[in-house]
């Protein structure tokens, strides 16, 4: 069994996000960079899977981002990832298309049973690679994976998967509007994770330092691409208006007042 | 108002760190504020132990990190000293416990120890099944070690203990004691033994009414006839420097660890001096504030290059004992000064337990008298630079 995760390189969240004054992206000064939480989700599920099977398994991770996203691949290593890819691109925040395209190639020289991933990145919030890319493999999908059990239940402490394999083909619990889905997926498959889908693990500190030990292979994302194009260009981004300070008003009277003749909502 | 400069970017440590030194460093914070400090405020009230985190710590691979093998993770001494930091970021007491078990217990078993005894205890406290504490330390015997009552005595296939050691942390909750004692049938040398629990005449009476390290346990050792047996004498051990270079271990981590608290407090009372409004204006803003804040800073950053410049000499084998004094000295020193300031910068509130800055401010009173007094490393430090001794005989 081969499970490939992919592990999204992002803006620690914890870090005030300051936009540069033009307004073509975010200061990089000062900046730390994490792997994306949902990914760090999908590491930890594959992990568990990877360990809950029998037989020869293995798990790679893959990062399209720049050069320091060694890091962050580094960090799935420390965590037990076995080997990992690292396509070199310019910047995290690549066009979805072109990051999916690069991906599909990896991902089709590796054949993996699994391909998982997070639902979407906490930096640009798009949502769409997991999506694009099962089509372009012709993979069948369960997206937003999550868990039918609270995280605080003995079977998540003992990292159980949520993910099964039985008979060739993968169960995936997915939350939908006022109750569970269950789907079962013949494989290969993509998995998105959702939130609750586990708790991950730290990366232990034997952990870290195997993992300097590790592969990770890289590939330029020019020769991943071709000669694929750009489709989404960003144009501007601005932060959102600053709330005004609010008033306290003596009574009720001149609250309905002001709602109805200076907010015009009553 | 301008934008505010890190405390972080004032060195850029992290520039000269190297990636799994970073890793570590990132992993051990994460723990500390998700894990344990969510636990730490009521321990810290009752003055008790979260015992339940001793798992996860060690899955972490916190205990005797900067051991290479027998389940250790290997880590550089910087990569060590960043553990330690992170620890005491949270709380003295929490690392104070890590350093014992890693340079008070693994250490001496590593050094002193033989293959046997090395593969029989380090796993079982690298994986936490086992906490360890360390006795040197007597009622009667603190800064001149040499003066110890405690006796072992061979006696065939075993050595027999008596007496008693103190201000031990760990020891009422600890599976083994390395007790220092002096052969008295054999060479009257200091030598190393490993008690286990269990054994008869071995007792570990907590001390209670501490206002300091309030969430680690202290204790007593009380060893009455204890009959050990013989292969539980550290066979390279001898003589007094063979505990001190356990200090000289646990020192470097201290040095590294009181950097954290300090951090800790900068944090606290840069937030509540730009939240706390007087006179109009946050506090922050006034010239006094300002004056601490930055003494704060500049011996944190002092601190932070001693470690790092130390460290760095130590991963090279280059470190002398002295040297580790004046670090734990500078860095102790200065740690307890800022978190003091600290609590005044934090008006009444800084008296609660609502900011963690009084509890910084006991811990260290502990940790300025502990692994050789403030005192003692001035004299050590002007011994080495004189070569004339102002203490012992």
């Amino acid at each position: 069994m081969k499970i490939l995760v992919i592990v999204k390189r992002v803006e620690d969240p914890e870090i005030k996000i300051k936009l540069k004054a033009d307004g073509s992206g975010i200061e990089t000064e000062q900046m730390k960079y994490v792997v994306c939480p949902f990914h760090e989700i999908a590491v930890e599920e594959a992990l568990r899977v990877r360990d809950a099977s029998g037989g020869e398994n293995e798990v790679v991770a893959l990062c399209v981002g720049p050069e320091d996203a060694t890091q962050q691949l580094r960090t799935a290593l420390a965590m037990g990832a076995d080997r990992a890819i690292h396509v070199v691109a310019a910047t995290s925040a690549l066009d979805p298309t072109l990051e999916a395209i690069a991906c599909e190639k990896v991902i089709r020289e590796e054949s993996p049973e699994i391909v998982i991933l997070g639902k979407q990145a906490i930096d640009d919030d798009l949502g769409v690679l997991g999506g694009m890319l099962a089509e372009r493999l012709g993979m069948s999908q369960g997206t937003f994976a999550s868990k039918e059990i609270s995280l605080d239940s003995d079977e998540e402490k003992s990292k159980i998967p949520a993910l099964k394999i039985e008979g060739g083909r993968l169960t995936v619990v997915r939350e939908v509007d006022g109750g569970i889905e269950t789907l079962s997926l013949s494989l290969p498959a993509l998995v998105t994770t959702e939130l609750r889908l586990n708790m991950p693990r730290y990366a232990s500190l034997p952990g870290i330092m195997k993992a300097k030990k590790k592969e990770i292979r890289t590939i330029q994302l020019s020769d991943a691409i071709g000669d694929a194009t750009m489709q989404l260009k960003v144009i501007k981004l601005e932060a959102p208006p600053k709330r005004q300070a609010g008033m306290i008003v003596p009574d009720v009277a001149t609250l309905v007042s002001k709602l109805r003749n200076e907010a015009k909502v009553i | 108002m301008s934008d505010r400069l890190s405390l972080d970017s004032l060195l850029n440590i992290e520039h000269l760190l190297h990636d799994d030194e970073r890793a570590a460093r990132d992993a051990v914070q994460q723990w500390v504020k998700t894990r344990y400090l969510p636990l730490l405020t009521e321990a810290h009230r009752q003055g008790t132990f979260p015992a339940e985190v001793i798992p996860e710590l060690a899955e972490l691979g916190v205990f005797g990190s900067n051991i290479d093998g027998y389940g250790c993770a290997g880590m550089s001494n910087v990569g060590y000293g960043l553990v330690m930091q992170e620890l005491e970021r949270g709380d003295s007491g929490l690392r104070s416990m890590c350093s014992v078990q890693g340079s008070l217990v693994m250490y001496p078993i590593l050094a002193f120890g033989n293959e046997i005894q090395r593969k029989k205890w380090l796993p079982e406290l690298a994986s936490g099944r086992m906490i360890g504490c360390f006795g040197l330390t007597e009622p009667s015997a603190g800064s001149d070690p040499s003066a110890m009552k405690t006796t072992a005595v061979k006696d065939g296939s075993h050595y027999v203990l008596d007496g008693m050691k103190a201000w031990i942390t760990s020891s009422p909750v600890a599976h083994l004691a390395v007790v220092w004692a002096k052969v008295t049938n054999e060479d009257d040398h200091i030598r190393g033994f490993v008690v286990e629990r269990g054994t008869p005449g071995f007792e570990t009476p907590e001390i209670e009414g501490k206002f300091s390290l309030r969430a680690s346990p202290t204790g007593e050792i009380h060893l009455n006839e204890c009959r050990i047996p013989a292969e539980n004498l550290l066979p390279q051990s001898g003589g007094l420097k063979s505990p001190l270079s356990c200090l000289t271990q646990a020192r470097y981590g201290i040095a590294w660890g009181v950097i954290g608290a300090a951090m800790d407090c900068f944090d606290t009372v840069l937030d509540y001096g730009i939240q706390r409004i007087a006179f109009g204006k946050p506090i922050a803003q006034f010239q006094l504030y300002q004056q601490q804040l930055t003494e704060i800073a500049n011996q944190i950053v002092h601190g932070q290059l001693m470690n790092l410049h130390y460290g760095r000499l130590k991963d090279d084998g280059k470190i002398t004992p002295v040297q580790v004094s004046l670090m734990k000295r500078n860095n102790v020193r200065a740690a307890r000064e800022i978190a003091s300031m600290a609590r005044g910068m934090l008006g009444g509130i800084g008296i609660t337990d609502a900011y963690p800055v009084i509890r910084h401010m006991m811990n260290l009173e502990s940790v300025y008298t502990y692994e050789g007094t403030h005192e003692i490393h001035t004299l050590a430090v002007g011994r080495a630079l004189t070569g004339l001794n102002a203490f012992g005989g």
